[in-house]
């Protein structure tokens, strides 16, 4: 445990030497902000106290951030070869794969947390429905965990963070939107475990206020899947 | 402790990187693994780390092996890899204490062995720099700071000396020496005369196999057979000379030097001597003989007898 927290705390302060932390929570609270309260189908124009104008454009903002800040994680590490310092010390590949996983979800966690200010004001324009924005909260930690593990898999693919950034953009599109798409151009089965397997499906009914465990249990499986593969990719470099 | 390594073999692909090397080294050893580059030292220091599985055998640092037990190997071994990846975002004193984390050391010494890494690879003046400003001979020392900071039985070291200036070679092999005094050391390098230097042992391989193994002194016997002296006689006419010598017994070859004058080289018959001879010879011509060396067989020439096919 220790030593996850050991790399959790490297990886936040490389975060946050490299500016890389500082830019991203300007830019998310910049856009979110903005499109929360200036701008579209912002609070003023929907006249209502609610949150899910923030709810769906963080969730747009996440997608495209959440990749720049896992694509350094592995594929640096693989090109300056540091890889190599850090698997021959007395830490399992698990132990690697988690901290750098920690870190990023951390930093996540931090940003959202700035957007609190955001609730408390919309909470005194008007009657809110608490349940829905903790959910929504919840949701959006859910969605980020599931694409900070396919960031960071793609990130052990290659050592070259442009292509591992692109292709976690890739890998996440589907999910993002594509198979909810096609789930509606398909019927029956095929439509309906499409609609399983996108994550906006899931996000809207998560952030709508329910709960449901086939939810959970669809997030939790896209974060251990991702995880599982880069670790299986950071043994199977042994060999 | 004690390194053993059993039937190593790696393959990459179809290609045998390492080839069925066993080899033991023991505790207050340095042992210098010498060989052209693409020989298989670096596969064999990356499977002593657990980095790489091997394809077979079994690698054993004391009581543990690499395939059982292997975060107890990690932690008796400090490890520098080849070409000294360092996290260079990373101020030298941050980076020794998240190394030291990571070894888990307790974290009420950590600080201590900080200071005493800093102090023994001399780099107090850079510990807040960042590693990407300093030189590479102080990164080479961070290098070494982090493969010592939990004072490791085992010390793997790639290349130690790589890419440093003549001055700084000599301090890292000093540094070397001191420390394997009491700890097990392996070291790789491709420059004869450093492992000469500082190690007691030498291992050549070559396309995966072990071709020599032994001190310094026994892989020279091994391979000198005859002696060979450098001999300079004044006085005489150079033909004549050569002929007198050619003639004695005991000669095997003679040549003239060319860069000198009176100058020859004569290898003896094996077996036999020629230092009495030549100097009776000189003493009955009245010719002054002026130097006579033995020539040493140049770790070099055994290298390349060796590794060239």
């Amino acid at each position: 445990m220790r030593q996850i927290w050991t790399i959790t705390k490297r990886e936040l302060q490389s975060f946050f030497d490299s500016l890389m932390a500082y830019i991203m929570l300007i830019a998310f609270l910049g856009f979110t902000g903005f499109f929360t309260w200036l701008y579209g189908s912002d609070i003023f124009f929907v006249k209502q106290a609610s949150l899910s104008a923030f709810f769906s454009i963080a969730y747009w903002t996440l997608f495209f951030f959440i990749p720049a800040m896992t694509m350094r994680q592995l594929a640096e590490e693989n090109r300056s070869g540091t890889i190599e310092l850090l698997l021959t010390k007395p830490v399992s590949d698990w132990q690697v794969v988690l901290g750098k996983f920690l870190a990023t979800l951390l930093l996540i966690v931090i940003a959202l947390v700035l957007t609190l200010p955001y609730y408390i004001t919309v909470a005194s324009l008007g009657p809110i429905d608490h349940g829905a924005v903790l959910t929504g909260y919840l949701g959006l930690i859910l969605m980020s965990a599931a694409y900070i593990s396919i960031g960071i898999f793609t990130s052990s693919v290659s050592n070259n963070q442009i292509v591992s950034y692109l292709l976690a953009l890739f890998i996440g599109i589907f999910f993002q939107i594509i198979f909810s798409m096609l789930s509606s151009n398909f019927g029956g089965f095929i439509g309906e475990a499409l609609n399983f397997l996108s994550v906006s499906s899931h996000f809207d009914s998560i952030s709508r206020g329910v709960v449901d465990t086939k939810d959970l249990l669809f997030f939790l499986s896209l974060i251990f899947l991702g995880l599982i593969l880069t670790e299986a990719n950071l043994a199977g470099k042994r060999n | 402790m004690d390194i053993v390594v059993e039937n190593l073999t790696k393959l990459y692909g179809a290609q045998r990187a390492v080839d069925n090397i066993s080899f033991r080294v023991k505790t207050g050893e340095i042992l210098g693994f010498l060989g052209p580059n693409g020989a298989g030292k670096t596969t064999t220091m990356k499977a002593i780390t657990t980095y790489l599985n091997p394809t077979e055998g079994s690698v054993s640092v004391g009581n543990f092996t690499i395939h059982d037990n292997p975060d107890e190997v990690k932690r008796s071994i400090g490890y520098l890899p080849e070409n000294n990846p360092l996290y260079s975002d990373m101020m030298v004193i941050d980076y020794l204490k998240f190394v030291a984390e990571l070894q888990g050391i307790e974290p009420k010494k950590i600080k201590e062995r900080i200071r005493e890494m800093i102090q023994t690879t001399g780099l107090d003046d850079e510990k807040h720099k960042k590693i990407s400003e300093l030189s590479k001979g102080y990164k080479q020392r961070v290098g070494l700071a982090q493969a010592l900071i939990h004072d490791p039985q085992v010390l793997i070291l790639d290349e130690p000396t790589s890419g440093l200036d003549p001055n700084q070679i000599v301090e890292i092999r000093e540094l070397i020496k001191k420390i394997g005094r009491e700890k097990t050391v392996i070291l790789s390098s491709h420059i004869l005369a450093e492992v000469e230097a500082t190690c007691d042992r030498i291992l050549i391989i070559n396309k995966g196999k072990i071709v020599a193994d032994g001190t310094a002194r026994e892989l020279r016997k091994k391979s000198e057979g005859q002696e060979i002296l450098k001999v300079k006689i004044e006085d005489g006419d150079k033909n004549e000379v050569f002929k007198a010598i050619q003639t004695l017994e005991c000669v095997g070859t003679v040549d003239f030097i060319k860069e000198e004058d009176n100058a020859f080289e004569v290898q003896s018959k094996p077996e036999l001597t020629c230092r009495k001879p030549i100097f009776k010879l000189c003493v009955d011509k009245g010719w002054t003989l002026t130097e006579m060396t033995p020539i040493e067989t140049k770790l070099e020439d055994i290298f390349r007898d060796l590794t060239m096919n």
